[in-house]
């Protein structure tokens, strides 16, 4: 039998693991990210959005492929949105594995309403 | 400069550090928002792994309640592009003066009557145990129903303004459905990060998540998480509390006083 505990404990290794990719990866983006742009000042005071190029999981994979500071930061953000979504879908496997189909669709149900978020909405 | 905002606000999460964005550095709303997403999926995820871990979050009253939260999350998210931001700053002010005035009392044990079978806490399998000084301690959840529709606001509060809204959810597991304190902070710990990743998409795809600002914030709030957690530890937490409070208060005023004034 595949218990709360032993699920639970999966569970929160995935999340940590997760995180620590993903502020790793923040932290090698922000050094590169200091290096280039340390002199200047970056000022956020006024909202233009930022450049289409980061907005896309394609987008940001093709900045990191060439090796911008930003679009290696974004990826991390991205890998940080995903932890969650992980756990979620990690989550409708334990419950499947425990038989549990009521909380098996309800997890699904979680997976598909994040998913409907990270689609392209153009 | 943001990082060390971010370090400073890890004890108290997106509530704190967009305020002191938009007040003390002159950041537009949009990418504070942005910026204090990221960093509460990261301080959610990281704190959760150990509370999950010891057995204190339920998962399962998590997953069911993730359901209104990332529902109310995508629906904030959709209505945000439409709302001035003036009006954010004021809805973001009442939250941080509600923050400051939700009861907060850990008053454990009020929940050790016997599980009544019939609600539908029960049939739904939530009942559950926690660790407790002397063994695990059982307890029931009531008034699911009442749950949900809170957090559906505390959702669609998240989706708006970029905060985990953590005192909303704790306010619906504490009080609405009686859980245990510890239960109700783990759980809602537990929730944050989906709830956050459900408008984050969203809010990515529209540019408000700037990396030059996103890093420093997350990786400051990621930091000052882990020294306030030691900090709480050995100082005496009642008087960083009161102080914390009256912090929070005047973030709260401010954003409600320049949201009228138009200033943000």
């Amino acid at each position: 039998m595949y218990s709360d505990q032993k699920m639970e404990a999966e569970m929160g290794l995935l999340l940590r693991a997760g995180v620590v990719v993903a502020c790793t990866l923040m932290l090698a983006g922000g050094v590169l990210y200091m290096l280039r742009y340390g002199g200047e000042r970056e000022s956020f005071a006024i909202f233009h959005g930022e450049p289409a190029s980061i907005e896309s999981v394609r987008g940001i994979w093709r900045e990191v492929r060439a090796g911008s500071a930003r679009g290696i930061i974004q990826l991390s953000v991205l890998i940080m949105i995903a932890t969650p979504v992980m756990r979620v879908a990690f989550a409708v496997y334990g419950f499947a594995r425990q038989r549990h189909w009521l909380f098996t669709a309800v997890s699904l149900t979680v997976l598909g309403l994040l998913a409907f978020g990270l689609l392209e909405h153009a | 400069m943001a990082g060390f905002v971010g370090s400073l606000t890890g004890l108290g999460g997106g509530v704190v550090i967009i305020p002191l964005l938009t007040i003390a550095f002159g950041v537009d709303i949009r990418y504070a928002i942005g910026a204090s997403l990221v960093s509460v999926i990261a301080t959610s995820s990281g704190a959760a792994s150990a509370y999950v871990r010891e057995g204190y979050s339920n998962v399962r009253v998590g997953m069911l309640l993730e359901i209104a939260t990332s529902a109310g999350a995508l629906a904030g998210a959709a209505i945000a592009a439409h709302v001035p931001t003036s009006a954010l700053a004021i809805l973001l002010g009442v939250v941080l003066l509600f923050s400051v005035f939700a009861p907060a009392h850990p008053d454990d044990g009020k929940n050790s009557a016997p599980a009544d079978t019939d609600s539908l806490g029960a049939k739904l399998l939530l009942n559950s145990e926690y660790p407790g000084p002397n063994g695990n301690i059982s307890y029931s959840v009531k008034r699911v129903p009442l749950g949900f529709g809170i957090m559906g606001v505390a959702g669609m509060l998240s989706g708006l303004l970029g905060i985990g809204s953590g005192a909303v959810k704790v306010l619906a597991m504490d009080l609405a459905m009686g859980l245990p304190f510890k239960v109700s902070t783990t759980t809602s710990n537990f929730m944050i990060g989906v709830t956050a990743a459900a408008s984050a998409g969203i809010y990515l795809q529209r540019g408000y998540i700037a990396p030059g600002l996103a890093m420093p914030v997350t990786l400051g709030v990621v930091a000052g998480s882990l020294a306030g957690a030691r900090l709480l530890a050995t100082a005496p937490s009642h008087h960083l509390r009161t102080l914390f409070k009256a912090v929070i208060l005047a973030l709260g005023v401010e954003m409600i006083y320049n949201g009228w004034a138009g200033r943000i």
